[in-house]
């Protein structure tokens, strides 16, 4: 019995270090809030929750097998040419997204398809490889870019449920469970059988541009900040 | 010259890439800590520029589009091509700088690799096929959209050095202000969303 136990135990052998390279990115080492990385692609998303979510996964998949794949290269690659070297490992693994999204779910993909190809020229990936992957064991530069690819998804997240819901009165629209929080006095008719509070709600038009995305991650970074005080002072 | 005064003057104060598309986000807030840092990064993103959208449009005009040199439509390799050239002249300019200036190649750290995946490089080369612009026109695009770039960037850098000096709650200070204070720039900048800048040189 306590052979089996033990090898349970062996299964996932997570030492101090490796915990703390997948879950600092959450919140201690954000790459968002603390390392000023992948700002762009934050903007032009998050007016919407479904694309966020979408842009979430994709980054964490980029991001991790880059960071696996520059890992094990890393000794291989002349100074010279690493840019290029890291630009083709993303764009490939960006096609691998696309080409997925594409077969497996087509109405998403048509809804993403630029977002998609912003991945390439999102600089959480490239900046994960600059600064970690290409000095780290393949392991923990996998580890790595979990959770940098987590920590932004919840940001990500935050900043688009807020848009949203302020700015549209709905919550992940486009998909089956599209729900109609608050409502809006224009977009919509209003129907109270549904939902007796909705349509009270006039949409906040100033939502939907890409400076209130920049006004909420102010907040966030403002409430962040007070809660975590070691971070005070950073940039 | 006239088209070229005008296309120049538009990208960089009517359609400014930063301030009124918000590209090239990632390295405009974590560089404008300081003028000088600024002023550094500015000059590399106006050189970067500068020589991307011509070359791009020379390989766009001449390779991959039907009527070019190959004969073949070969649209679908614009963003393989274009980030290639992006990321050469990229790799040449922090060679230069490592060389002619250490201590600013030290300041400006992860940053400048990351001009590569700056999405206002990408994003002109691409806002400059989409708009059809000629080779003339295309440079003075790039020149201009550089140096909007390098004046929004100078101009947070200097707000942020006063900043130092001013009473924010201590979890806003650096990072949450700049976020706050480019929204609101932002949001100046879409005033000037409809001026046409043919008007001044035509003298109507």
């Amino acid at each position: 019995m306590s052979e089996i136990k033990e090898s349970k135990k062996a299964l996932f052998p997570m030492t101090k270090k490796e915990r703390k390279l997948l879950f600092d990115p959450l919140n201690d080492n954000n790459p968002v809030t603390v390392q000023v990385l992948g700002i762009c692609s934050a903007l032009a998303v998050t007016s919407m929750l479904l694309p966020s979510i979408v842009m979430a996964i994709a980054v964490t998949f980029v991001v991790a097998f880059s960071n696996l794949a520059i890992s094990l290269l890393r000794n291989y690659i002349p100074k010279q040419v690493r840019m290029i070297v890291q630009l083709v490992v993303i764009a490939f693994l960006v096609t691998i997204v696309e080409l997925t999204l594409k077969a497996y779910s087509y109405p998403v993909y048509k809804q993403l398809s630029v977002f998609i190809g912003l991945i390439i020229t999102n600089c959480i990936v490239m900046g994960r490889l600059e600064a970690f992957a290409m000095a780290n064991k393949p392991w923990q530069s996998f580890l790595d870019g979990i959770g940098n690819g987590l920590g932004y998804g919840v940001i990500l997240i935050i900043i688009s449920f807020i848009r949203e819901l302020f700015g549209r009165g709905t919550l992940l629209s486009g998909t089956p469970i599209e729900m109609k929080i608050i409502g809006a006095s224009s977009d919509f008719w209003i129907d109270t059988t549904t939902n007796p509070y909705f349509g009270w709600y006039v949409n906040n038009n100033l939502m939907v541009l890409p400076a209130a995305a920049l006004f909420i991650m102010g907040l966030i970074i403002w409430y962040q900040r007070s809660k975590n005080e070691k971070l005070i002072g950073i940039s | 010259m006239e088209d070229f005064l005008n296309v120049f003057i538009k990208s960089a104060f009517v359609e400014n890439l930063v301030l009124s598309y918000f590209l090239g986000m990632c390295s405009y807030l974590a560089v404008s800590k300081s003028v000088k840092t600024a002023m550094g990064l500015g000059l590399a993103v106006i050189f970067v520029l500068g020589i991307t959208v011509p070359i791009n449009w020379l390989i766009n005009h001449y390779l991959l589009s039907e009527g070019g040199l190959l004969g073949m439509d070969l649209t679908f390799l614009r963003f393989i091509l274009f980030i290639a050239v992006i990321a050469s002249m990229v790799q040449l300019v922090e060679m230069v700088i490592e060389k002619m200036s250490p201590a600013l190649y030290n300041s400006l750290g992860i940053f400048l690799p990351l001009i590569t995946v700056n999405c206002a490089i990408l994003g002109a080369s691409l806002f400059m096929i989409s708009r059809e612009y000629n080779f003339s026109e295309s440079v003075a695009f790039g020149l201009g959209g550089g140096f909007g770039w390098f004046l929004a960037i100078i101009a947070i850098a200097a707000i942020r050095e006063k900043l130092k000096y001013s009473n924010i709650p201590a979890p806003l200070r650096g990072l949450g202000i700049a976020f706050i204070i480019t929204g609101l720039m932002g949001m100046a900048f879409m005033g000037l969303m409809g001026i046409d800048p043919a008007i001044f040189f035509s003298g109507k």
